[in-house]
This record gives C-alpha cells, sequence and structure tokens, in this order.
C-alpha cells in the first residue's frame, strides 16, 4: 500500500486481534436493563414508601373478609355517626351504624379493583393497537391514530361519565367505560415508542438477516416498546382510581350496600354537618392510594430512565 | 495487505461467474424522496439518488467518499433494500437481485451491513450474543448452535466471549460495539459487506484498530466490502478502488492511488485540498469547496458540480457530462476531461481511436 | 399565518365529525329503547310504532345520523324529554355557569401555579422547589370532589364562613358578578383549580429551569443585562407554552366539572349531565356532551393557532 502516512495509518501497524488496553475497562458485571431498574428503584425511598403503602392495602383487600373487627354491612339505628376514636368503633360509624374500619377495608377490592381493572385491560388492547399502528405504519397507522385523536378530543371525565351514562350504572359498565377512556391515551404512547423504536438501525439489521416481520416485532420491538408503555399506564392508574370512585360517587358505579370508598363517600355527604371527620375518611383513602400509584409510577419512571 | 482484487485463492462454493465477473454490479440506480411544499403546495422530489451506475469486484474495498448529502447513505441503503429503489438493476454474481433465481432473502444473507452508530445498530434489551446469534438463528441454525456461532464469533472479532457475551450494549465502549456489529454483520456468513461510515464515529486509535481487523477479517472469510466514508485518509487506506459521489450522482470513480492521487475531476481535487493536512507547512488557507451543495431539489442544470467548480465554462450548464474513461479503469465526469465536450480545457479529439 | 389556520381547519374537520358520530352513538349505545323513558308503561304496540316512526327510530343507523347531523348543523340538538324544551337552550344557559366557574378556577390555577413554578424554577432543590413540586403532586392525585368536601366541611360546616351550595342566594339560578355571588364561585372555584395549579406549576418550573440554562441568558448577563431583564426574557419565552396548557385546562375543567359541580350543587353543564343521565334524557346527555367535547376541540384549536401566533419557533408551513 502506498498511501502516506497520515495518523490513522500509524497507529495501524501490527494486527490487533484482542481488546487493546485503550479500549479496556474494568470488569462490571452484566445486570441487563431491568435489573439496573430495579436497583435503582430500591434506593428511591419516595417510591418505596408509595410501592409499601399500596402493597399494604393491596394485602388488607385481599385479606379483609377474615381482618375486619366487624361486620361491614350490619348497622345499627342506635349508634350511627360515631365519632373517630370509638371504643367499639376505632374510626367512627356510618350514617347506618356500620363500622367505617371495616368498611373501608372491605371497600379497598372494589375500589382498587375498578381502578386497577381498567388501567390493565387498556394497557393490552391499546399496547396492541399503538404497536401495531407504530411499527406497520402507513395507512394502518393514519386510519388507528386519527381514531384515536376523535376521543382525545373528549376530556377524559366527561368521556368515562358519557360512556357510563349511557350504558347505566354498574361495576361492569363502569369498568368498561373506563377502559375507553384509557385505551386511545395508552395506544398514542404505544404508538410514539413503537414509531421511535422502529426507525432504529437494529431494526434495519434484523431485517437484513432475514428475519419475518412477526419476529422482528416479538423478539426486537416488544421488548423495548413494554417497558416505557407499562409506566405511563402505571401513571394512569392514579387517575383511574380518582375517576373509577368518581364515577361510584355520582351512583354510576357500585351500588349500596356494597362498600366503595366513592360510593361511601357519597353517602356520607349528608353527614358533614354531624360528624365532618368520618365523613372524610372514605375520599382520605382514595387519596392515599392514588397518591401513592403516583409516586411510585413516577419514581419508576425515574428509574427507567438511564443514560446510556 | 489486501487480497488482489483478481486473484481469488479460495475459492467460494457461491461462487457462480467466477473471479472475472463482478459480485455486484449497478446501473441506472434512482431514488427521488416525495416532498410537499406548504398546504396544496406542487410536489416536489428530493433527487438523493440520481442515476448510479458501478460494479464491485470480488474481493475488493470499494470506496464510497463524498460530503454529506451527496447520496452515500441512501445508495447503501437501496443496495440493502431497506427502501424500495425507483428504478434501476442490480446483479448480484450476475443474477438480478429481487429475481427469481435470486429473491431479496437469499440475496441479503449473501450481503450484510454495518451501520455508523454502533449504538443505535444493537438492541439495548438484549446481550451482545444474542444481538449476533439473531441472524443465524431465524435463518434456521439450531439456537446451541447459533450461540456458539456467535461466541466464535466475538473471540474473532477480538472480545473474549467469557467476558463480552453476557453483556448489554450499553456497557461496551463504542469501539467494542462496532466490534459486535461486525461479528453480527458476519454471522450470517455474507460475501460482501456493507460498510456505511463504519468507523467514523470512533477515536482515531480505536479505528485503526477496527480497521485492521475489518483487513484481518477480509483475508481470513474472502470477503468483499464496500467502504463508505466521508474520510478520505481512511479510505485511501482501506480501499483498492474509489468512487467519488456528488449530489445523487457518480463523478469519479477508479483505483484509489490513481483517483486520490491525481484526480480527474475538479470535484475530487477540491475534497483531497480540503482534507486538513498533518504538515503544518502544507496547510491550505484558501477553503477550495465554499459554500454548501446546492439544493438536491432541484440540481443546477448541465454538470451538478458547475455552481463551485473553478474550471467551469458556459458548456458546463447546459450539457450533464457523462461518465466516461479518463485512464485505463478511471472514469470521470467532467468536461474538462473529454475531448471533444466542447470545454476549453478539454484535451484535443485523439484522431479516431 | 392564515395559511396554517386553514391547515388546522382542515385537520380538525374529521375529529369534529367524528365527535359528532361518538355523540350520536352513544344514545343507540344505551341499553333498552332510547323511547322507553318517554312512553307510558301501558303504551300499545301501534303507538310504540307511531313514536318510533316520529323519531326516525325506524330508519337504518346511517340515515338517522345523517337527519340528526342536518338538525345540529342548523342548531336543533332536539327536545329534552325531561323539561320538553330545546336542549340547545338548556345547555347554553349551563354552558354560560360552567364557563364562568372553569375559567375563574383556570385565572386562580394560573396564577399560582406560575407562582410556584417561577419559583421553583429560579430556586432548584431549594425548599420552595420541593414544596411546589409535592404541591403539584397533590394537585393531580387528589379527588376533587374529596377535596370539595373537605373545604365545605371547614369552611361551610365548621367555620360558617361560605355558603357550601349553589350559585347565588337565590339557589340555582344564574350567578352574576356581584358581592353575594362572589362567595358562592370561591369554593368551587379554588376546589377546581387544585389540577391546573399542579400542572402549570409543573410545566413552568421545567420551562424556566430550561430557559435559565441556555446559552443566552449566559450572554445576557455577560452583556450586563440585570436580573429583571434576564427575568423579562424567561417570561417571554415561557409565555407561549404556559398560556397554551391554561387554555387545554380551561377545556378540562369545563368538561370535568361534573363531579365538582354536583358536589356543589353549580348549576353548570356537570350538574345538567348528573340531571339527564338519571333521567335517562337522552337528547339533553347527547346534546351537552356534544357540545362539550366541541368547545374543547374549538378551544384546542385557538390554542394551536395562538401559541403559534406568538412563538416564532414554530414553523407555520
Amino acid at each position: 500500500m502506498t498511501a502516506p502516512v497520515t495518523a490513522a495509518s500509524v497507529a495501524l501497524d501490527g494486527a490487533v486481534t484482542t481488546a487493546p488496553p485503550a479500549e479496556a475497562e474494568a470488569f462490571i458485571p452484566s445486570r441487563g436493563f431491568w435489573g439496573h431498574v430495579g436497583h435503582r428503584l430500591v434506593r428511591d425511598p419516595v417510591a418505596m414508601a408509595a410501592g409499601a403503602v399500596i402493597l399494604l392495602i393491596i394485602a388488607v383487600a385481599i385479606l379483609s373478609p377474615w381482618i375486619t373487627p366487624m361486620d361491614p354491612y350490619k348497622g345499627s339505628m342506635l349508634r350511627r355517626l360515631r365519632p373517630i376514636g370509638d371504643a367499639t368503633y376505632w374510626l367512627g360509624s356510618d350514617e347506618l351504624g356500620r363500622d367505617m374500619l371495616s368498611r373501608l377495608m372491605v371497600g379497598a377490592r372494589l375500589s382498587l379493583f375498578m381502578g386497577v381493572t381498567p388501567v390493565l385491560i387498556a394497557f393490552a388492547i391499546g399496547s396492541a393497537i399503538g404497536i401495531l399502528a407504530g411499527y406497520v405504519g402507513g395507512w394502518t397507522n393514519t386510519i388507528l391514530m386519527r381514531t384515536i385523536d376523535v376521543f382525545f378530543a373528549f376530556p377524559s371525565v366527561l368521556l368515562a361519565i358519557a360512556l357510563s351514562g349511557a350504558l347505566g350504572a354498574g361495576i361492569f359498565n363502569a369498568i368498561v367505560s373506563l377502559t375507553c377512556v384509557f385505551v386511545p391515551q395508552i395506544a398514542r404512547v404505544a404508538e410514539s415508542v413503537t414509531t421511535g423504536i422502529r426507525r432504529r438501525d437494529y431494526i434495519d439489521a434484523a431485517k437484513l438477516s432475514g428475519a419475518s416481520a412477526l419476529t422482528i416485532m416479538r423478539v426486537q420491538v416488544l421488548g423495548n416498546v413494554v417497558g416505557p408503555i407499562f409506566v405511563y399506564a402505571t401513571s394512569l392508574i392514579s387517575v383511574s382510581m380518582i375517576l373509577a370512585s368518581g364515577l361510584s360517587f355520582l351512583g354510576l358505579g357500585v351500588r349500596p350496600p356494597e362498600p366503595e370508598w366513592g360510593l361511601m363517600l357519597n353517602t356520607l355527604r349528608t353527614a358533614i354537618y354531624v360528624n365532618p371527620m368520618v365523613a372524610a375518611l372514605p375520599g382520605l383513602a382514595i387519596f392515599i392510594v392514588s397518591i401513592s400509584f403516583n409516586l411510585f409510577s413516577d419514581g419508576l419512571r425515574t428509574a427507567m430512565e438511564i443514560r446510556q | 495487505m489486501s487480497v488482489s482484487p483478481l486473484i481469488q485463492t479460495d475459492l467460494d462454493p457461491r461462487d457462480r461467474g467466477g473471479p472475472a465477473q463482478p459480485l455486484l454490479s449497478v446501473s441506472g440506480l434512482i431514488k427521488h424522496f416525495p416532498v410537499r411544499k406548504g398546504l396544496g403546495g406542487q410536489k416536489q422530489v428530493v433527487r438523493a439518488v440520481d442515476g448510479v451506475d458501478f460494479e464491485t469486484l470480488k474481493g475488493e474495498t470499494l470506496g464510497i467518499v463524498g460530503e454529506s448529502g451527496c447520496g452515500k447513505s441512501t445508495t447503501a441503503k437501496l443496495l440493502m433494500g431497506l427502501i424500495e429503489r425507483d428504478s434501476g438493476e442490480m446483479l448480484f454474481d450476475g443474477e438480478p437481485v429481487g429475481g427469481r433465481a435470486l429473491p431479496w432473502r437469499a440475496y441479503r444473507r449473501q450481503v450484510q451491513m454495518v451501520f455508523q452508530d454502533s449504538y443505535a445498530s444493537l438492541n439495548p434489551r438484549m446481550t451482545v450474543e444474542a444481538s449476533i446469534a439473531f441472524g443465524p438463528k431465524v435463518n434456521g441454525v439450531p439456537g446451541r448452535q447459533a450461540v456458539e456461532r456467535a461466541r466464535g464469533l466475538l473471540a474473532r472479532v477480538g472480545l473474549e466471549p467469557k467476558r463480552f457475551a453476557g453483556r448489554y450494549p450499553h456497557e461496551l465502549s463504542g469501539g467494542q460495539r462496532q466490534r459486535v456489529n461486525i461479528a453480527r454483520a458476519l454471522a450470517l456468513e455474507p460475501r460482501l459487506v456493507l460498510l456505511d461510515e463504519a468507523v467514523s464515529a470512533l477515536d482515531k486509535s480505536v479505528e485503526a484498530q477496527v480497521l485492521n481487523l475489518l483487513l484481518d477479517l477480509k483475508a481470513e472469510f474472502g470477503l468483499t466490502y464496500i467502504f463508505i466514508s466521508h474520510d478520505l485518509n481512511v479510505v485511501r487506506f482501506i480501499s483498492d478502488r474509489v468512487m467519488v459521489m456528488y449530489l445523487g450522482r457518480v463523478s469519479e470513480i477508479g483505483p484509489s492511488d490513481a483517483v486520490l492521487a491525481e484526480p480527474a475531476h475538479p470535484y475530487t481535487g477540491a475534497l483531497l485540498h480540503s482534507m486538513p493536512s498533518l504538515d503544518p507547512d502544507n496547510r491550505t488557507q484558501v477553503a477550495l469547496l465554499a459554500g454548501d451543495p446546492p439544493n438536491p431539489i432541484d440540481p443546477p442544470p448541465g454538470c451538478r458540480f458547475n455552481p463551485r467548480c473553478k474550471l467551469v465554462a458556459p458548456v458546463c450548464s447546459s450539457i450533464e457530462p457523462p461518465l466516461d474513461p479518463v485512464a485505463p479503469a478511471h472514469r470521470a465526469a467532467c468536461l474538462a476531461r473529454q475531448p471533444g465536450s466542447g470545454h476549453p480545457d478539454a484535451p484535443a479529439a485523439l484522431a479516431a481511436a | 399565518m392564515l395559511l396554517y389556520i386553514l391547515k388546522r381547519l382542515i385537520y380538525v374537520t374529521p375529529v369534529a365529525f367524528g365527535v359528532s358520530v361518538v355523540c350520536f352513538l352513544l344514545v343507540h349505545l344505551a341499553p333498552g329503547d332510547p323511547l322507553s323513558a318517554v312512553l307510558p308503561a301501558d303504551a300499545t304496540q301501534a303507538t310504540i310504532d307511531e313514536m318510533r316512526s316520529a323519531y326516525g327510530f325506524d330508519k337504518p343507523l346511517p340515515v338517522q345520523y345523517a337527519i340528526w347531523l342536518w338538525h345540529v348543523l342548523q342548531g336543533d340538538l332536539g327536545t329534552s324529554i325531561a323539561t320538553g324544551r330545546p336542549v340547545l337552550g338548556e345547555v347554553s344557559r349551563a354552558v354560560v355557569n360552567s364557563l364562568i366557574l372553569a375559567s375563574v378556577a383556570t385565572l386562580i390555577g394560573f396564577t399560582f401555579g406560575t407562582l410556584f413554578g417561577f419559583v421553583a424554577g429560579y430556586r432548584r432543590n431549594s425548599v420552595l422547589d420541593r414544596a411546589a413540586s409535592a404541591l403539584s403532586v397533590f394537585g393531580v392525585s387528589v379527588p376533587h370532589y374529596w377535596l370539595g368536601m373537605v373545604l365545605v366541611i371547614i369552611f361551610s360546616a365548621t367555620l360558617g364562613w361560605l355558603p357550601p351550595t349553589g350559585a347565588g342566594p337565590d339557589g340555582s339560578g344564574n350567578w352574576r358578578p356581584d358581592f353575594e355571588h362572589l362567595r358562592y364561585i370561591i369554593l368551587p372555584a379554588v376546589t377546581m383549580s387544585v389540577i391546573p395549579t399542579g400542572i402549570i406549576a409543573r410545566t413552568v418550573r421545567a420551562l424556566v429551569a430550561d430557559i435559565l440554562a441556555q446559552d443566552f441568558v449566559e450572554a445576557l448577563r455577560a452583556k450586563g443585562m440585570d436580573e429583571w431583564g434576564v427575568f423579562k426574557h424567561v417570561v417571554r419565552n415561557a409565555a407561549p407554552t404556559a398560556l397554551a396548557i391554561m387554555g387545554l385546562q380551561l377545556g378540562y375543567l369545563l368538561g370535568g366539572s361534573i363531579l365538582i359541580e354536583t358536589v356543589f350543587a353549580w348549576p353548570g353543564t356537570g350538574f345538567l349531565l348528573n340531571a339527564a343521565i338519571f333521567q335517562r334524557d337522552l337528547p339533553l346527555l347527547q346534546g351537552s356532551i356534544l357540545v362539550l367535547a366541541m368547545f374543547f376541540v374549538l378551544l384546542n384549536l385557538i390554542v394551536d393557532v395562538m401559541q403559534t401566533a406568538l412563538d416564532p419557533r414554530i414553523e407555520r408551513a
């Protein structure tokens, strides 16, 4: 080779076949992406505390039939609206003389179920729509995403109430309505994440290796999009809890005498002059769960922002 | 240092036309991207690749150089079929690519690519071993064997499998990642490897190591390279032949020694002069290549280089110069080098040779 | 600019069309016969058929939609089953009340949101910054209908300072801008402003921090500009986005006011919707949702155009 000596060719003499010192670095044990995320999440005290609260409330909800101090359905006309700190009713009693603590514990079941289920279903449906639109692109994308745009023309509270108002009251209808609210939101995020991934060179490289579109979707795309979509979905649980209880509060969700926080808040509205602290309790429960999910989701998102 | 292009020592069983048949020959390759200006504005096209012809010989390294926006990368994507060509023909070892005898899938098994961005071209959620084994797996190699092959290739590109196989891309340096990308490209045992600015993002010392590795691998596996770069020093080092592109067209092509030592096209000359010299006494003070390349939406009439050319003559804006021979195996698209073109600097027409 | 507005209008048209389809289908989503609320329980089959054809329910859905849309475009949203009055009149009256409440809430939210956002953005990681971000988490996590109740408990039931419900001393009439009516709007407006306060504070904090970290601020200071001058530059750069967020929040509040309006018995669209749902007054339900959604679409359009006009960095092509 007669090339003139340049900076590049000076260093070229002698074939280098093993990683040379310039590139060598301290050995780091490989943890993988989720390993890193978990490691960072554990060190976030706020997220951990929020996670602990969520786990505690889930545990109470599951175990409530066995651990409630009193029968949550049995009231006493003589002992209505006892204050907080009562010897029998630790957290007071409601307008029908039922134990608040027991009702709040059992109420966690329906409240959590109605808040979390729509997000889970919407996560599955919305991800599928968004990933399909993002990965296939073209006309499929245009049609799907323009349809999604229509749902964004409704503020989410309005859409939820309009749908359950039209469908009628009931747990099932409330869950269907809330799912319809969250599917477009998750689909939009899924689409933008997938579109971003689809343009990456490693997807091109996978195409060049002769893999079918389905294989690329399964092996190369899915693992990279599910994480961000999931984090977004967890941030919706907080809104979903508020909306689900809000529907029951309006009388569109759970029906009495089932204990559910939103419904309890509504029936206790009449008691605000008699025993305001007890009347506010169910709302406080919704607030604690909602803020815990929000803080945990924030922590999860921060932990996933690993700069590479 | 490199294998002579015409003497193929070990015969590839997939070889069809013999050593004299070009491995890849491209003619009339065109790709225009439509753009729309404003609401209901007229449709226009970006002439990203506008009639490119060239051949890659078996066992050679063909360098492709040019400024950014000249169509190098679009050409690479067209060659790989990552974007669809508008027109033009591609023959791989004599067979039309995409034809019945050589469908895209079969072609791609023999042609692989290494991308510029070493990070973006590796899946961040997959270990490097899994990334390398992916190609063989989807082509029917059983899982265990594919992993075995991946580990062998990792060792071959200088990354000890025990240490590196289970790592994720963000746990590697840029040079190490590019080695992984090279291993991944080789996992399907290709005959032609397209390197699109594959070393451009690396530090100079790492770049040198990777270039050497590429030369070793080429000799060992009997590969042919198409090496795209904007860095003339690197191209000079690795290429047997060089092709210079300007605004979607080939302006000069020939043996790298000839093209880079005695450029026949004024654009190549200007590129060479604009390179920073390492000799402090020999630094260019005047910018020979002033301004940006013209807009590829409506390139200037005639020779596309004429607005920036120091040899420009009236004829240059009326005739589009053909890519004609100026010396054996050396062709250039410049009227000033073509007898009888009407350019004042053109050599006298040789009596009908 | 005109071209840009035209382009946005063209983009909005299919969305508006989609919204009308959704609103139309809402009634047909409802279980049971939409007529069941109007008809007496002992209606004969002949009466039912007669009513069905009178309302056009015997025609295929697309035809019904076309007829409905034709009426809507002429401003005819049908007749309320409960009151027998035109839906449009009922909705317009309610929209005015809702708009007043939502505007006041947005104004409160914008004032406090920008204030907290600026302080937090200027003094990042300080105690004030932490307090501002805690407040914004609170704003988006708190069930606002509960917050409304808590405020009523504190300021009406316990302290007796402010009236708990209604828009004025005459019950649920229309709100007027005088002192007596002002007392009625405080609690619902403050309750409603919590969400926009949190969101605007969060956005403004990020904007201000981002702008202050940019090179041009450094250059302005190096040039000898005082902090007040720098502050004016920061405001000018943050304003378009902050105003856009404010506009969108107004839309969300207007559409999402139903829970708060129910808590405070505020005679707005939310209250109207609530009544429509429980009386199964489907034309009224359909009409109010259509009006609110269209309002939201229009607001989005205005915000978009205004933001483009204010922000020279956005390309108008």
